[in-house]
């Protein structure tokens, strides 16, 4: 073969070799193209469709099985009263975080957080709400309180009883990180508030919360990782959880044989809610999240509440089932702490109390 | 002394009777360098990965498949695969024409580009995710515009993609950049001296003999886009059903002492994982095919 005839053929067949390489490139480009466009219109539809009305509730970590049960009765009275259908979505983590989500941009219709504190930051960093945003729902807007108990494993066998037994050496302590999670807050002022009362002095109260502290093997940042540190991964000999957390836990895990135990004395924990205002009013969402809101006060969501071991706000319904819940001393954060705003400042903001202790 | 050592450990005999062999270690360190490596694989990749199955199907096939076919479950897998199928071709593109860059000129700054390729290795992907909080948040430098204008970028989809862009980023350019420096710029040269324009050259010459190379780091970009977790953890918003990638599913379900549903969502991103490695040893025995042919 003259090396004309082999150059000719040796480009004829390279150039065959691609054009095939290259269709079939071009088909599996157009296959790989038609159904990602199938799946982002997929995607787009599910935006565009139905003209449902979406609310977005941002919530704390404790709160998770009370709205899955509360939405759905809500979207039913909700479509009985208007006929739109209504989809509420969740979001949950430490309530400090979540507040933190929300002045960023998180797209909330309604904040129902586990302090005041963490709904005050919407008003003070964002100006997302009215400075007078806990005035607008009875209860100073909290539709359920709850309280701190502790959980302990089968048979008590470190022989917890109260706060004092905590501080003991060799006692395991489960808390969350107070820096974000709301949970952790109120079982720290608990412990404060029982220092304060036993000891005396504002002083013996710092020293009694420090060496609590110094028990905790580990700080969650919310109050659900501390109970899956406690129960799932078997770490610690007592949790300090919300009374509602603790039941569920002790439901969840009924194999391990968990107990509650009912310190002497702890905190009345308020978790507020709000509707906020910002992002509804851009939205246009203002009459359903506030009819939202409202339904958490009425008798079938205080009932609700009582399923998932929140203690109702409505005076009727506690009264009603006074047995489910034990009567112990609680202190309230205003009497106690002069509120949020001043409890906030001294003690977790940065280089408060709790800094000092932790940091020792 | 070391002359004495030396004569009793040594055993020329011996040595001289053994088949020639590439290592000349006995048969024990042999055997005990092959244990350990399977004893190691066995332990930290085999057992969590029969643990995720194992888990996910212990109250049986019925509630693994309630699991996997619930409605959020659903939307973290559409999301999940949103993410990959935006944020790999991009990187395929901008990976392909950094290394062509890199490897094939010299231009002033190009130490630069290489360090800022690898930016996303070096930082932690919580961090990544906070700068997009810090640029696009509604107190960040573009926030108050954004929602002026009504976009959305993060707590939603275009941020999760975002994030997801950016810590795969590096893959397919680290990847390329050693392979085309080795294999220089002869044959484009070649190339073009025969009459074929830039494009040409690229997609005749260069292509080619970077696919494999292409491939793997398409896979790497792949798997980690798809099992991303810090950095969009942090742009989420964690809204259920609407910006919950799979990890994060798994970590909420988890969060619920839903484990059975957390292990059946995680077993689906292994599930992926596999699927991609599945086609990677089919590309490459297709490949070896059309060569024997």
């Amino acid at each position: 073969m003259n090396p004309r005839a082999y150059c000719t053929k040796f480009w004829a067949n390279t150039a065959s070799r691609y054009s095939q390489c290259a269709r079939l490139i071009f088909t599996q480009v157009k296959k790989l193209f038609s159904f990602s466009f199938a799946l982002l219109a997929f995607f787009f539809s599910t935006f565009s469709s139905a003209k449902t009305i979406e609310l977005l509730n941002v919530s704390y970590d404790p709160t998770r099985e009370f709205y899955a049960d509360l939405n759905p009765a809500f979207a039913a009275h909700w479509k009985a009263k208007t006929g739109d259908t209504l989809i509420v979505k969740q979001s949950h983590g430490g309530s400090g975080k979540q507040a933190r989500g929300v002045i960023d941009g998180l797209q909330a219709d309604v904040v129902t957080l586990a302090l005041a504190a963490d709904i005050d930051a919407l008003h003070e960093h964002a100006q997302l709400i009215p400075r007078d945003w806990q005035k607008r729902l009875p209860y100073n807007a909290s539709p359920y309180t709850s309280t701190i108990v502790f959980l302990v494993r089968k048979g008590n066998p470190k022989a917890i009883k109260d706060w004092g037994d905590l501080v003991k050496p060799g006692v395991l302590v489960i808390t969350p990180n107070p820096k974000t999670s709301g949970g952790a807050r109120w079982n720290y002022l608990a412990a404060w508030a029982y220092a304060r009362r036993h000891k005396g002095s504002e002083a013996d109260a710092q020293k009694f919360v420090g060496s609590l502290y110094k028990n905790v093997p580990v700080l969650d940042s919310g109050a659900r990782g501390s109970t899956t540190t406690f129960a799932q991964r078997g770490i610690g000999d007592v949790l300090l959880a919300w009374e509602n957390e603790a039941h569920l836990a002790r439901k969840e895990f009924h194999a391990e044989g968990y107990e509650i135990i009912v310190p002497s004395l702890s905190i009345l924990a308020e978790p507020p809610v709000c509707v906020v205002d910002k992002n509804v009013k851009k939205k246009a969402t203002q009459a359903v999240a506030q009819a939202y809101l409202e339904y958490l006060f009425s008798n079938e969501a205080q009932h609700i509440a009582v399923r998932h071991f929140f203690r109702p706000s409505s005076p009727a319904i506690a009264l009603k089932y006074a047995q489910h819940f034990p009567q112990l001393e609680l202190v309230s954060i205003d009497a106690e702490f002069g509120g949020w705003t001043q409890a906030q400042k001294t003690h977790f903001a940065d280089g408060g109390v709790f800094d000092q202790i932790y940091a020792r | 002394m070391a002359v004495v050592v030396t004569s009793t450990f040594v055993k020329p005999r011996l040595m001289a009777e053994a088949p020639l062999r590439a290592t000349q270690d006995p048969r024990w360190v042999r055997w005990l360098l092959t244990g350990t490596a399977l004893v190691f694989l066995a332990f930290f990749l085999l057992l969590p990965l029969v643990a995720v199955f194992g888990e996910a199907l212990r109250r049986g096939l019925g509630a693994y498949f309630a699991a996997v076919g619930d409605a959020d479950a659903l939307a973290s897998v559409k999301l999940t695969l949103i993410a990959a199928l935006i944020s790999v071709p991009a990187n395929v593109v901008f990976g392909v024409a950094a290394a062509w860059c890199i490897a094939k000129y010299s231009f002033r700054g190009k130490s630069l580009l290489i360090t800022l390729i690898d930016l996303p290795f070096a930082v932690s992907p919580v961090i990544s995710g906070l700068i997009y909080v810090l640029v696009f948040g509604a107190q960040g430098w573009l926030g108050p515009w954004l929602i002026e204008h009504d976009v959305k970028i993060i707590f939603a989809v275009p941020g999760i993609v975002l994030a997801t862009t950016f810590v795969t980023f590096p893959f397919v350019a680290r990847e390329l950049i050693p392979l085309m420096q080795a294999q220089g710029s002869e044959e484009e040269y070649a190339a073009i001296t025969l009459g074929a324009n830039g494009w040409q050259a690229f997609w005749r010459v260069t292509l080619p003999n970077i696919k494999w190379g292409l491939l793997y780091g398409v896979i790497l970009c792949n798997a980690r886009a798809m099992g991303e977790f810090g950095a969009v953890s942090v742009v989420s918003g964690h809204i259920r059903g609407e910006t919950n990638t799979m990890p994060l599913h798994v970590e909420i379900l988890y969060n619920e002492y839903n484990f059975v549903g957390a292990f059946a969502v995680a077993s689906l991103l292994a599930l992926l994982a596999l699927v991609t490695l599945v086609l990677k040893s089919i590309v490459e025995w297709r490949h070896a095919q059309a060569h024997a042919a």
